[in-house]
């Protein structure tokens, strides 16, 4: 667990939460074959939240996020993602994904364009921006998560955390309203989290929507306004982060904090 | 990272030693001959085992060579002008064949005085792949490559200019119908638009267009058949249509196989099983016997253009195989990455997962293609006169009767220049793309 998010002082003044829905899921489930891996969801998202979902391996969690924007489909209930319903409907599909910026594990740059090929791909080919302005936009976003001197160079040739850090930017670039991250730290080595950690707590003080999936507690206690406790596919537990960390109520839910805090 | 490290470590050695000069038995060729062929007891032997097979193979291949013959009107002379300098019993080859016959062999019976315009079409074809295999050419050099076939087809069978004219003006025709209706319709039935309206034009509009053109102002150039064509020219036409065509019908077939819609999953399934469970002799003779039976009585149905056909869907089944191996070896975070950025399913193909997965396949790709560029060989068992079938008729004269391992080798020699530039050039590529991806 790094200690080291806290060190900073961080900059509320933006982190507001609207009474605007952004994510409504209702009543979701999931199925993987017969495996029920997502049972009776529930969860409302509202603008400007800032989300840490933590669990289990196993219990959900990325299958969860990964229904937002319908990488994985839902069998039964409804997402509504800013007012478009998830359905087969390729058009809504497509639209929420373009509003919807995703980070992974494994970062998935593609390795056979530069960092700037990678960061104006999406803008020029789904939002049609001429590229000398996807060009600016990709700079602007790689000038603020500190690479842009490594523009021209290739994925491979970068450390792990300036990789997710290109792969931050990436998602920026197309504009999303939501930030959805997929243990973006778990990859890296411990001295490359921080600077990973330092990028999305700046999206979050620039009052962006975000969804982790971390177990970077340090994160989640100077960030989160809510956390979010899974496990075998449910969600167990929700609580902003001092009541959750200090008072958990549920026996798998200290459990399971117990081990990951190490003490 | 380093200048921390400067800080940190308090002794530091700033004055270096010279480097020094290797122990004399590790320098040049002594050490260059102990590493790599004398390294043990076992890679000694194996080395002094290969030189004597090298030596057996250029002593008896050599004698041949040397004496051979160049300037000859026939083997019986050839093998006079043997006996009266080398003697009866020394081997020599009588390359003269290959001095009288070289045209045969590279024009089959294509008319001598239009020898140019195959040489031409070659030439426009050798420019043409400028832009496409290497990437110093100017972008306007590409719509030259699109015109490349056409102009190529004029010139090797000629006829008025207005077939491939009007049959090229189709293509542009698709290209504005895609243009005009994705703007009000949208893209599927820009898609359909874009099919559908040439191939309308290219069955009623092409025949009589072309037919009135030709009448009115008969330019090009004099029609040559298709049965004239024969030796290189033939294996090179046949062998570069079905390259440029299979590539992207194979790349076609790949996708639909890694497709998840069950019919078309299904369609290219049972299409690459079929054509590669056959041997291709047999689609050779379905292309010359049967084809005729399918098709409306009364089509005369080019046979050289059956045989591209069946070339093309043989080795397009290969290709597919081999692009599927390489869309199978990237990562599945590579298709979620692009399905989250929101790109279509065709955009994520073209941008993201084909380039990827081809460079994982150009070996297996040029391998292919080096295999049905040499597979052009077996037409001559449908009695088209590739340089093989050629040799037949070269013995079939009185003059040259019995002259087998001159052909051969020429012909052997001719196809390992074709087959090894393109697995020099793959390999360029490889390390291209490897230096600029790493
Ligand atoms: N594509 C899949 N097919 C079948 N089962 C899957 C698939 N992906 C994940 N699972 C299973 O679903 C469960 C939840 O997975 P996941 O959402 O990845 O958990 P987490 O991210 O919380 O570790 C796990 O038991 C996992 O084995
Ligand atoms: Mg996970």
């Amino acid at each position: 667990m790094s200690d080291i998010v806290t060190e900073r002082d961080i900059d509320r003044s933006h982190m507001t939460v609207s009474d605007e829905v952004a994510i409504q899921i209702d009543q979701m489930n999931k199925w993987y074959g017969t495996f029920h891996v997502l049972r009776d969801i529930n969860l409302t998202v509202y603008r400007g939240e800032r989300i840490v979902i933590c669990g289990p391996s196993g219990s959900g969690k990325s299958t969860l996020i990964r229904c937002i924007n319908r990488l994985e489909e839902h069998q039964a209930g409804s997402i509504v993602v800013d007012g478009t319903e998830l359905s087969s409907d390729l058009k809504n599909i497509d639209k929420i994904r373009s509003e919807v910026g995703m980070c992974f594990q494994h970062f998935n740059l593609f390795p056979h364009l530069t960092i700037l090929e990678n960061c104006t791909l999406a803008p020029i080919w789904v939002r049609k921006t001429p590229k000398k302005e996807a060009e600016e936009i990709a700079m602007h976003f790689l000038q603020k998560v500190k690479i842009p001197e490594q523009a021209d160079k290739y994925p491979g040739q970068l450390s792990g955390g300036q990789q997710q850090r290109v792969a931050i930017a990436r998602s920026l670039c197309m504009k999303p309203r939501i930030m959805l991250f997929d243990e973006p730290t778990s990859a890296l080595d411990p001295e490359m989290i921080k600077e990973v950690l330092d990028t999305m707590i700046e999206l979050a003080e620039e009052g962006m929507t975000m969804l982790c999936v971390t177990h970077e507690m340090g994160f989640a206690q100077a960030v989160a306004n809510r956390v979010i406790f899974m496990d075998q596919g449910q969600i167990v537990e929700q609580n902003e982060p001092k009541e959750f960390f200090n008072n958990p109520q549920s026996d798998r839910t200290k459990l399971f904090l117990s081990q990951i805090l190490g003490h | 990272m380093s200048d921390t490290h400067a800080q940190t470590v308090s002794y530091v050695r700033d004055t270096m030693l010279p480097q020094a000069e290797p122990p004399l038995r590790d320098k040049g060729a002594v050490k260059w001959m102990r590493e790599n062929l004398f390294s043990s007891w076992l890679n000694a032997i194996l080395t002094v085992l290969s030189l004597f097979v090298v030596y057996w193979i250029v002593s008896h291949l050599y004698p041949w060579f040397a004496n051979s013959v160049w300037r000859a009107g026939s083997l019986t002379e050839c093998r006079e002008i043997r006996d009266a300098t080398v003697g009866s019993d020394a081997p020599s080859a009588c390359f003269a064949v290959i001095a009288d016959r070289w045209q045969q062999l590279l024009f089959g019976f294509y008319p001598k005085e239009y020898y140019w315009r195959p040489v031409l079409a070659l030439v426009v074809f050798l420019v043409s792949l400028w832009p496409v295999l290497f990437d110093n050419a100017p972008r306007k050099m590409l719509f030259f490559t699109l015109a490349a076939p056409f102009i190529m087809f004029a010139l090797l069978w000629g006829g008025p200019i207005w077939g491939p004219l009007f049959v090229a003006l189709g293509f542009v025709l698709g290209y504005f119908a895609y243009e005009l209706v994705n703007k009000s319709a949208g893209p599927l039935a820009a898609t359909l638009a874009a099919i559908i309206l040439p191939l309308l034009y290219w069955f009623y509009l092409v025949g009589p267009l072309a037919g009135l053109f030709s009448s009115v102002a008969p330019i090009g150039f004099e029609y040559v058949d298709s049965k004239d064509f024969g030796g290189f020219t033939l294996s090179v036409v046949i062998g570069v249509a079905g390259i440029v065509l299979s590539l992207p019908l194979g790349i076609l077939l790949a996708l639909g196989r890694s497709s998840d819609l069950f019919l078309i999953n299904k369609v290219s399934v049972g299409f690459i099983e079929i054509i590669r469970g056959v041997p291709l002799i047999v689609w050779l003779f379905t292309a010359s016997l049967l084809l005729n039976y399918f098709l409306p009585p009364g089509t005369n149905f080019d046979l050289m253009l059956r045989v591209i056909i069946m070339v093309t869907l043989f080795s397009a089944a290969y290709i597919a195989e081999v692009v599927r191996g390489g869309l199978a070896a990237l990562p599945k975070g590579q298709y979620e990455a692009a399905d989250a950025l929101g790109l279509d399913y065709w955009k994520a193909m073209r941008l993201i997962i084909l380039p990827q997965a081809l460079k994982i396949s150009i070996p297996g790709i040029v391998n292919t293609f080096i295999g049905l560029f040499k597979d052009t060989t077996l037409v001559v068992f449908i009695g088209l006169l590739d340089p093989i079938g050629l040799t037949n008729a070269i013995r079939a004269s009185t003059d040259w009767n019995g002259v087998y391992w001159e052909l051969f080798v020429f012909i052997g020699l001719m196809f390992f220049i074709f087959c090894f530039s393109m697995g020099r050039y793959s390999l360029y590529l490889e390390k291209k793309l490897q230096r600029e991806h790493r």
